[in-house]
């Protein structure tokens, strides 16, 4: 059988897998490879009614709810890790704008069960995380029971099936094999939870280079829907081994993002009137680009897969 | 009555972050397994590490298992530099299980309210009577059901010490006595310690907070009137402890700029 190249552009993937009212798992890496590209081009699509889910979400979430492509967001925590919260996020949940937002409050690890009940096919998984607290309460996904074989309460924390996870990743081959690694989060849950998998990948690379070194695949090509070749589609966020995070860049828009106004000429700018990630990376000028690229490589050792 | 030590006026002068993060860093026990979160207790497990805590083992939500922290300061926990040369970088299932399992010494945590039973609000907030809301939990929730200790820090006021939270998102010890045991809670857990700008507070074993320490120059009257509840007082008060040159010399290494101890 000769291995089918799942590989298209960005626009493509998300036209053909993300329609408007998909439940999207996005930013499973925590502050790490953050899929904006992937985000970016939602955006542009203009999709509506979106369910985000994630633990936490740097600056992402908050764009595309200011874009108003969200209509629910089942996620830990969302804001702008290091500057503080995300405006966009406030004015939905405080004041409807741009559109109605609901919020299912989870932890971390409420979200990361939720993952691992999906990709292990059944409908929960206990906890005695949230146990005492108001997420218990009004998080209709977490239901306290009595053990069946311990005399102690404990939470089911209901099993989540996104349509689509987004995953950004050093590399892949074209078939969608995929290396991570550095900041795995919930990515290996995430992605077998979820129907469809697209891989967002820094480089393409041959099916030998994923296969020399199995314990780094993060999930293999039959369970993926696309790939996408797309160097710097997690700016400003860090990609280990390829690119540093651009905090000043989160800075920015922590201030670009307070007032509505500047929001949206913050959209305009590094969104709407892109047509694509090149020409992002083009607005972005050689002298960011350059600073943010790896000084000093640090390969690990080889491991023998000989025998 | 104003505390004021002899070791005030000779010390080298800090700022009150730096006064945090060595309280901070003096709850960390040698060869404990410790959640450490950002910002100031980021800096905490680093003083730690390096003066008393030298087998200090830290865990981060994203997966990382660190024995020798980063010496680069960090803006978040998936920064580069914290994931270069660390012990174990796997899922978050598997840090968020040891914890469950109590294998967690002590879990850091900031919040924007906190009340008298040290339970903690990250979710709704309030300016000005309007409802304000914040990021939420993260792991917050987590780490306050499931550490054997939580460390809180957070800045003084009315605002964010009040009698009962509209709001918990990570639990202390509920509304006080065996709330946390019949909440299903581990029996070993729960609120340790809060370190403000003014000073270091405590829990009694009805799980109800106390004025423990004051820092050097705040007053008990001046804690007491940003607090907002009546704040036990500890009989035998204490003076929180300045840095010493060692803690505030890791600090400035690693922080020059005063990032996050303005």
């Amino acid at each position: 059988m000769s291995a089918e190249s799942k590989l298209m552009s960005m626009r493509d993937a998300i036209a053909q897998h993300v329609p408007s009212g998909s439940m999207v798992l996005m930013g499973a890496q925590l502050e790490q490879m953050i899929p904006f590209a992937a985000g970016h081009e939602l955006i542009r699509q203009g999709r509506r009614d979106l369910t985000l889910v994630g633990p936490i979400s740097d600056i992402l979430f908050d764009q595309m709810i200011g874009a108003g492509c969200v209509s629910r967001v089942l996620a830990a925590w969302v804001g702008n890790v290091s500057a503080g919260v995300g405006y966009c996020y406030r004015r939905a949940t405080e004041g409807n704008i741009p559109r109605r937002l609901e919020v299912v409050d989870y932890s971390n690890f409420t979200i990361a069960l939720a993952l691992h009940a999906g990709a292990m096919g059944v409908p929960f998984m206990p906890t005695y995380a949230t146990l005492g607290s108001d997420l218990l309460k009004k998080n209709g996904n977490l239901r306290e029971f009595a053990s069946p074989v311990s005399e102690e309460t404990l939470v089911a924390v209901r099993a989540l099936r996104p349509d689509v996870a987004i995953l950004h990743v050093q590399r892949a081959d074209a078939q969608g094999n995929a290396h991570l690694w550095g900041s795995l989060g919930v990515a290996v849950d995430g992605a077998r939870a979820s129907r469809k998998i697209i891989i967002v990948a820094e480089e393409i690379v041959e099916p030998g280079i994923i296969s020399s070194d199995p314990n780094r695949t993060l999930v293999p090509g039959f369970l993926v829907s696309a790939v996408v070749h797309e160097p710097g589609g997690a700016h400003p966020s860090p990609v280990q081994g390829y690119a540093a995070r651009d905090h000043g860049f989160f800075e920015e828009y922590h201030e670009r993002s307070r007032r509505i106004e500047d929001f949206e000429d913050w959209l305009s700018q590094w969104v709407l009137h892109l047509p694509d990630r090149r020409e992002y990376w083009k607005q972005l000028g050689p002298a960011r680009t350059d600073a943010l690229a790896v000084k000093h490589h640090a390969f690990s050792a080889p491991a023998d897969f000989g025998y | 009555m104003t505390h004021r030590s002899e070791t005030d006026i000779t010390a080298r002068p800090y700022t009150f972050s730096e006064l945090m993060v060595a309280a901070a860093a003096r709850e960390i026990r040698d060869g404990e397994v410790v959640f450490v979160g950002m910002r100031l207790p980021m800096l905490a497990f680093l003083v730690a590490r390096r003066t008393h805590s030298p087998r200090a083992v830290g865990l981060f939500e994203n997966g990382i298992i660190r024995e020798t922290p980063s010496t680069q300061l960090l803006y978040t926990m998936g920064d580069p530099p914290n994931i270069f040369e660390a012990t174990q970088c796997g899922q978050m299932l598997e840090v968020m299980s040891l914890l469950q399992q109590g294998r967690v010494n002590v879990g850091f945590l900031g919040a924007a309210e906190i009340d008298r039973f040290g339970n903690l609000n990250t979710t709704w907030g309030h300016r000005n009577n309007e409802m304000q809301r914040l990021p939420g939990s993260g792991g917050a929730c987590d780490i306050a059901g499931l550490a054997r200790r939580t460390v809180v820090l957070l800045a003084h006021d009315r605002g964010r010490l009040v009698d009962r939270v509209g709001h918990i998102t990570s639990p202390g010890f509920g509304t006080g006595g065996n709330w946390r045991r019949s909440h299903g809670l581990p029996p070993a857990s729960g609120p340790s310690t809060v370190i403000t700008t003014l000073g270091v507070l405590r829990f009694g074993h009805d799980g109800e907070a106390f004025l423990s320490s004051v820092h050097p120059g705040v007053s008990v009257e001046e804690v007491l009137a940003n607090t907002g509840w009546t704040l036990r007082v500890a009989d035998e008060l204490i003076e929180t402890k300045p840095p010493t040159d060692a803690e505030l010399d890791v600090m400035r290494e690693l922080d020059p700029h005063h990032f996050w101890t303005r």
